[in-house]
């Protein structure tokens, strides 16, 4: 089992012809995700070519008609930050289960509007912005035959019990790869992105997580800025009954100061990394001391 | 993005909301002009003169002025015009200033707070209003909570008059002033939707004796991430106001904050970045950088970043921290090198490559020649240059 996706689901890539579309869609089509089709308006009846050689996918002028022509329940989202917003909400009009938006930059202004109609409908999900996707790994070399919807190297992923969320796209493959240096694996690896303003947090992923028999204890990455980990650190006090180990970057963090991602900042002493780690600390979470400690971690937690 | 109260105003008064008076200056000279028109122009003596700078607390930090006459004005602009100001926004090596702005003074029957923000919690825009205001709302935020009052806006719908109306039945405003305040609060939130601000910040919005509502400050932060439909934020700008490695980083497509210490960084992922500067305290390192090349950057752009950071006298050390996802660990080693070449390597350097492309990485810098200490891990690798750096200043 897994969460959000798995080697069943049916991906359309909205944004396929262009450059990061093209080489990321490959990708995943390479590792054994069901690439079914691609949106790109005005483009409508041609053919993808995988780089590799491996495969093509005709492209679509709209979601729905990629939606009706393909069967697909799942749509990864290249588009750039001007258009991407009208690109999500064309997906959920279309009715897309799942829409995974790796897009980065998209402004905080249309994402509460995006934000506005994904509260008024419960088919669609979003996952992002600007995060590395998701990912649920496959038995084959270099847990090839999963499904991997969105941009992290998929070899360094392993098939297993562990639950992974995080805010950070790069600190989950630090997760991933120590965890698979460990000898144990992942069930799904979902990044929930940096952004103020996002389709999916931290509490929806856990209570995925938790119905999952197949994950045994999850590692939850966030960061400063807003107090989504808080929130989860209390959602998990009461709620999640699976160890969990913790991580937070930006202890060190100067104030005022945005540290990369648009929702990683501290403004007037709120989203230290300090109050997040102790409300973890205190919902039972074990925080890694260093985040080349978040596989050992949860190792322990898991009885070594 | 920050910009200068004076451009705050500006725009406010295109979107109708009631300012002072006033007209920016660049020399005592130009202030001491500015203070003569608005005498003539409103027939009272009393002026302010004020610092322009991108930190709050100007007040606190004697930043701010009033005065009468223009004689008055020209001193108060001497006593500004190229000092340090130092705010608890601006850290304590404090902020030059280069600007001012010079406005009519008005009589103030009663200062109030008003600000927009996005508020992440309940994902809307959030519009905070205050009785307290002129004063630090943080502090009134946490001694009396009762006295901050809001409402959310519905993307949908935009701000509603029901809205408004509670906010100005909050703050207590006599029916002239709830008038005004009710129009300048609706135009502020237009304002701040339209022109895609991050933060629209009025302390103290004030009822003058007439019982006008003006904004008499304004602060403006805008979202970088709309500037794709924001031509005029470029004339904005004052890049005095940002570290000049900050604003080259930043034309190169790169996140680069400049801290004290003495240990460079180089990273991909912002949160990757911060945790290996958590990393290299936690080994009692201090990082002289925050520095994100991002997700794609181009070989020229690693090239660029490692250039930063070897030009920095601080520099002590380097750490280069890198997981490859989309980001190709042989075009870390390429840029890495290519920077050494150009500008030689004085200081121990450290790098630790893992993810796409790792063994192409690691060949690449063993044939360069090039001193280097490799590390399996982000622990590894931090210590190790924290050893080798020295813990620093």
């Amino acid at each position: 089992m897994s969460i959000l996706v798995s080697s069943d689901s049916k991906v359309i890539v909205q944004g396929l012809t262009g450059s990061a579309g093209t080489f990321h869609a490959g990708q995943c089509m390479d590792y054994g995700t069901k690439i079914v089709g691609g949106v790109t308006p005005g483009r409508g009846g041609q053919t993808w070519e995988n780089p590799s050689g491996s495969g093509t996918a005709p492209v679509f002028d709209t979601v729905r008609e990629a939606k009706e022509k393909t069967g697909a329940d799942v749509s990864l989202v290249f588009v750039p930050p001007p258009f991407a917003a009208d690109a999500i909400l064309e997906a959920v009009d279309a009715e897309v289960e799942l829409v995974v938006v790796i897009t980065e930059g998209i402004p905080v202004m249309d994402m509460l509007k995006v934000r506005r109609v994904l509260d008024g409908q419960s088919t669609t999900r979003v996952i992002g912005p600007n995060c590395p996707g998701v990912i649920t790994p496959g038995t084959g070399e270099g847990s090839k035959g999963g499904c991997k919807i969105g941009i992290m190297p998929g070899h360094i992923h392993r098939k297993g019990n562990i639950g992974i969320v995080s805010k950070s796209g790069t600190l989950t493959y630090e997760a991933v790869g120590q965890v698979t240096a460990l000898g144990m694996g992942q069930t799904t690896a979902v990044g929930i992105g940096g952004d103020p303003i996002n389709g999916t947090g931290f509490i929806e992923i856990l209570e995925m997580f938790q119905e999952d028999p197949e994950t045994e204890g999850v590692i939850l990455i966030g960061e400063i800025g807003g107090n989504a980990e808080e929130q989860a650190a209390a959602w998990i006090k009461e709620n999640f009954t699976k160890p969990v180990a913790g991580f937070i970057a930006g202890v060190t963090a100067p104030p005022g100061k945005r540290m990369g991602h648009a929702g990683a900042i501290i403004s007037g002493g709120k989203g230290t990394a300090a109050a997040k780690i102790e409300a973890l600390q205190d919902a039972g979470v074990k925080v890694a001391p260093t985040p080349s400690h978040m596989g050992e971690t949860i190792k322990e937690l898991l009885g070594g | 993005m920050n910009i200068h109260e004076y451009q705050a105003k500006e725009i406010f008064r295109r979107y109708g909301i009631p300012t002072p008076k006033g007209i920016p200056a660049f020399s005592v000279g130009e202030a001491v002009t500015a203070a003569q028109k608005l005498i003539e122009d409103t027939g009272n003596e009393v002026v302010v003169v004020k610092a322009q700078i991108h930190a709050g607390g100007r007040g606190k930090a004697g930043g701010v002025k009033v005065v009468k006459g223009a004689e008055a004005a020209k001193e108060a602009a001497e006593g500004l015009m190229g000092t340090t100001l130092v705010t608890h926004q601006t850290g304590p090596e404090g902020k030059v200033v280069q600007r001012l702005y010079v406005e009519q003074g008005l009589a103030i029957a009663n200062e109030l707070y008003l600000a927009l923000t996005v508020d992440r919690e309940s994902k809307r825009v959030a519009i905070m209003a205050s009785s307290e205001g002129g004063v630090d709302i943080e502090e009134v935020a946490e001694k009396s909570p009762e006295k901050i009052h809001k409402v959310w806006i519905d993307p949908a719908v935009g701000l509603m008059p029901y809205q408004v109306r509670q906010l100005a039945f909050g703050l207590g405003l006599s029916k002239k002033a709830s008038k005004g305040f009710g129009k300048l609060v609706s135009a502020l939130s237009e304002l701040f939707t339209k022109e895609d601000c991050s933060i629209a910040e009025v302390n103290p919005l004030i009822v003058t004796e007439d019982e006008d509502v003006v904004a008499l400050d304004a602060k403006i932060n805008f979202d970088g991430n709309a500037s794709f439909r924001h031509a005029a934020w470029e004339e904005l700008k004052d890049l005095s106001e940002e570290a000049p490695t900050e604003t080259e980083a930043k034309a190169a497509g790169l996140s680069y904050i400049q801290l004290d210490g003495n240990i460079g960084c180089l990273v991909n992922g912002a949160g990757l970045a911060m945790s290996t500067m958590d990393t290299i305290k936690h080994f009692g390192g201090e990082p002289a950088n925050f520095l994100d090349v991002g997700g794609g950057a181009s070989q020229e752009a690693v090239t660029k970043a490692f250039k930063i950071i070897l030009q920095s006298d601080a520099v002590q050390g380097i750490f280069v921290n890198i997981f490859g996802g989309i980001m190709k660990c042989d075009v870390i080693a390429n840029g890495v090198v290519a920077a050494t070449k150009e500008l030689g390597l004085k200081v121990p350097l450290v790098v630790r490559l893992a993810g796409t492309n790792v063994e192409q990485g690691k060949e690449i810098l063993a044939s360069s020649g090039l001193d280097i200490t490799p590390a399996d891990t982000m622990a590894e690798g931090a210590q190790k240059i924290v050893e080798l750096a020295g813990k620093g200043a």
